[in-house]
């Protein structure tokens, strides 16, 4: 079965329309979703009726930590992502709002795991950001292969049976094997807010019968994602940072 | 569930065991076969037991990796892999033969048989490197040849594909791999850089033409890491009839920096197929190792080897294409040679690895094909070489990044071609053909060459003449527009 992942939407329509294509597209039979639906974008409304829509059509979702600001105030952010936040709680109807605070921080399906950021501590929403964290991450559960998001920043960690790490920036567009002698840990891009430098979407691939993940770059209208940040008064340098990936 | 026992007649995934071929410090090899394969098939299994080097496994994993993404004849085919959780194995075509290993009771091998071995070897690694595979462990038992000549590179499990994880990387704090083959580079923990294997090439040439390793065979950090500083005794110094030439091949793909050495396994390909148009430097000649001063200088405040970012194997060998261009030198072509000189003189600009092959092509008449040279046409091919050299020196290219070439031929255009093929040619220039008699009867050259090479083809038009007034265009017999 071939699965199409997703994180950090951060309602930005334009990129996870593209991707939703370009996954149909590749053959995706199933559609997990890694959290932070809402947030620095200009979508909130269409982004998680979509969710919505899939998860009642059987995708998985988890929560993100945006997902959980919009109706608690208990989460610390920057004064930017807190702005787009308010906005977004307004936005949003009472239905919306509770099907993103229900959603679970972690989904186990099979030998796989779904969860936002570090597994370790689901609801700390500790960044992965080098091999050491994503030992930790690892260690925590017993699953083959786990799926996060939360850095914007694609990733691809392995740990073998003695314990050694390796790390990687996976290559847009190859396949890669996760062997099945060791355990992995897949940091996706970002759908709506990639900051690793390419401005194109991000979203993954991974076909659980060759166990071959692929990370996928899609090119979508950033113009109007910009646009659209802007008119609706959120602050500025969201838009201008979708422009280099940032 | 039961342990598998591996023993002849026992079945695995459908494939039946025959003889084992090779047992190893890593892994065991078994003669398999299946109903629906017809080519002889080898099975290797991994020594994964209580008490084994974790080296075994990873490598194990790099190869189970790696192999089925391989493709081309320089290479075992790859028919299916096994995991860990029950048997791992990776079933791999069988080349028949012995691997060069076998040859080294025979060393020192005549120089041109040394060289024919390494340019076979050097074509393959080529085509690996356009892989993005490093092969990280190039020694004689790691070579097989087809019953048609072409070497076939084996045991992948050092290897680094640049598009796939690096299990190696993180995995061992000591370089692993053969030590008297092992680059400089990599004991610095370099495992991206393709020019590694062109260092382990240098080490196997140099053996099968001195019979001696030019680094010993310490096996010891220390031992290993004085290649960082010290050079190895020339080839001259051991055998005084050692061809200059061969002597330039070896001690380029032996510098300590990578930088000196050929810029991709293609170029040194190059070379060591027309030794004759080798630009011999000091190397060539040189009958000492390097002074004492300046090994110090190089081990105690050189540096040669700074740390570097990561490389793109892809960039690095786009960035160092071979170039041909084709060279008309009949009357009349004399604008249209300038214009490809601009064009090749655009791309070279912007490749400075990139190296220049100018060719023409010297046509030989159809009744006359099985003449032997006679002085005449001696002489015309002189000429011709002469003619090319001259074309090219306005682009002012170091002579080591320049060749001509005189292809005899009754086709152009095959001749063209077939050189850019045995010499993986990545790019050519060609002028498009005027209107002349040969071309209307036989088609056009350039458009032979554009519609069938396999590398990108450039054709170079001469810049547009002085536009006809409208609606007054000359009838359809008298354009004098190339086709293309």
């Amino acid at each position: 079965m071939r699965l199409a992942l997703f994180a950090d939407i951060h309602a930005n329509r334009q990129a996870f329309a593209a991707c939703l294509e370009a996954a149909r597209a590749n053959g995706a039979e199933r559609f997990v979703c890694l959290g932070d639906y809402v947030g620095y974008g200009a979508d909130p409304e269409w982004t998680v009726e979509t969710v919505m829509g899939l998860v009642e059509q059987g995708a998985l979702a988890v929560r993100g930590n945006h997902d959980t600001a919009v109706s608690s105030s208990a989460e610390s952010m920057n004064a930017e992502a807190q702005a787009a936040i308010e906005w977004t709680r307004g936005r949003l109807s009472a239905p919306e709002r509770r099907f993103l605070s229900e959603l679970p921080l972690t989904r186990q399906e099979d030998d796989r795991l779904y969860v936002h950021s570090d597994a370790s501590q689901p609801a700390r929403w500790r960044y992965i950001r080098s091999a050491a964290d994503a030992g930790r991450s690892l260690i925590a559960t017993d699953a083959h292969v786990t799926f996060c998001g939360h850095i914007h920043r694609p990733a691809l960690y392995s740990m073998s049976v003695t314990g050694k790490m390796t790390s990687f920036i996976p290559i847009s567009g190859v396949r890669v094997p996760l062997l099945p002698g060791r355990r992995w840990l897949a940091v996706l891009g970002s759908v709506g807010q990639p900051r690793d430098g390419d401005p194109a979407a991000c979203f993954a691939m991974f076909d659980t019968v060759s166990r071959e993940i692929t990370y996928c770059r899609v090119a979508y209208d950033v113009d109007t994602a910009a646009a659209c940040i802007r008119e609706n008064g959120l602050p500025s340098s969201l838009a201008d940072r979708l422009f280099v990936g940032r | 569930m039961a342990k598998f026992v591996v023993q002849p007649g026992a079945e695995l995934d459908g494939f039946t065991f025959g003889e084992c071929v090779h047992r190893g410090g890593m892994a065991t090899l078994w003669s398999v076969s299946r109903a629906d394969i017809t080519a002889p098939l080898l099975m290797k299994i991994p020594r994964v037991s209580e008490g084994e080097d974790p080296a075994a496994i990873v490598s194990f994993e790099m190869e189970q990796m790696i192999l089925p993404k391989l493709k081309g004849i320089h290479v075992p085919h790859c028919y299916a892999t096994g995991d860990f959780a029950h048997q791992a194995y990776v079933v791999i075509e069988r080349i028949p033969g012995a691997t060069l290993y076998s040859r080294l009771s025979d060393l020192p091998l005549p120089y041109g048989e040394a060289r024919a071995i390494a340019l076979k070897i050097a074509t393959a690694l080529s085509d690996l490197h356009r892989q993005n595979v490093i092969h990280h462990d190039i020694k004689p038992s790691s070579v097989l040849f087809r019953p048609s000549g072409e070497a076939v590179l084996i045991d992948f499990g050092l290897s680094h594909h640049n598009q796939l994880p690096d299990l190696l990387q993180e995995e061992f704090r000591v370089p692993y791999g053969t030590a008297p083959y092992m680059a400089p580079e990599r004991l610095l923990g370099v495992r991206d850089d393709p020019r590694s294997d062109l260092f382990s090439l240098g080490v196997l040439l140099y053996f099968f033409t001195t019979g001696v390793r030019p680094f010993g065979e310490s096996e010891t950090m220390a031992g290993m890491r004085r290649r960082l500083w010290r050079d190895p005794y020339p080839p001259r110094q051991l055998k005084p009839d050692y061809p200059p030439w061969l002597q330039e091949i070896v001690l380029r793909c032996l510098e300590i920096d990578p930088v000196w050495r050929y810029p991709t396994a293609s170029q040194s390909a190059f070379e060591l197929a027309h030794p004759d148009q080798i630009k011999l430097t000091a190397r060539a000649e040189r009958t000492r190792r390097d002074p004492l001063s300046t090994v110090w200088r190089r081990r105690f405040n050189g540096n040669l080897i700074e740390p570097r970012g990561k490389s793109a194997v892809a960039t690095q060998l786009a960035a160092s294409p071979i170039v041909a261009v084709a060279i008309d030198v009949t009357e009349g072509s004399s604008e249209l040679n300038d214009a490809l000189r601009v064009t090749v003189g655009r791309i070279l600009k912007t490749l400075p690895s990139a190296r220049l092959a100018c060719l023409n092509v010297l046509k030989l008449g159809r009744v006359t094909i099985d003449r032997t040279l006679d002085d005449e046409g001696n002489n015309k091919h002189v000429g011709r070489l002469v003619t090319l050299k001259h074309w090219a020196s306005p682009l002012k290219l170091d002579e080591s990044r320049l060749t001509a070439h005189v292809l005899e031929a009754v086709d152009p255009a095959g001749a063209i071609l077939e050189f850019a093929e045995a010499n993986q040619i990545d790019h050519i220039v060609i002028g498009a053909g005027q209107n002349s008699f040969p071309r209307s009867l036989l088609g056009s050259t350039s458009a032979k060459v554009a519609t069938e090479a396999s590398c990108t083809v450039t054709v170079v038009r001469l810049p547009r003449q002085a536009t006809p007034p409208r609606g007054r265009e000359p009838p359809p017999d008298d354009r004098s527009i190339p086709i293309l």
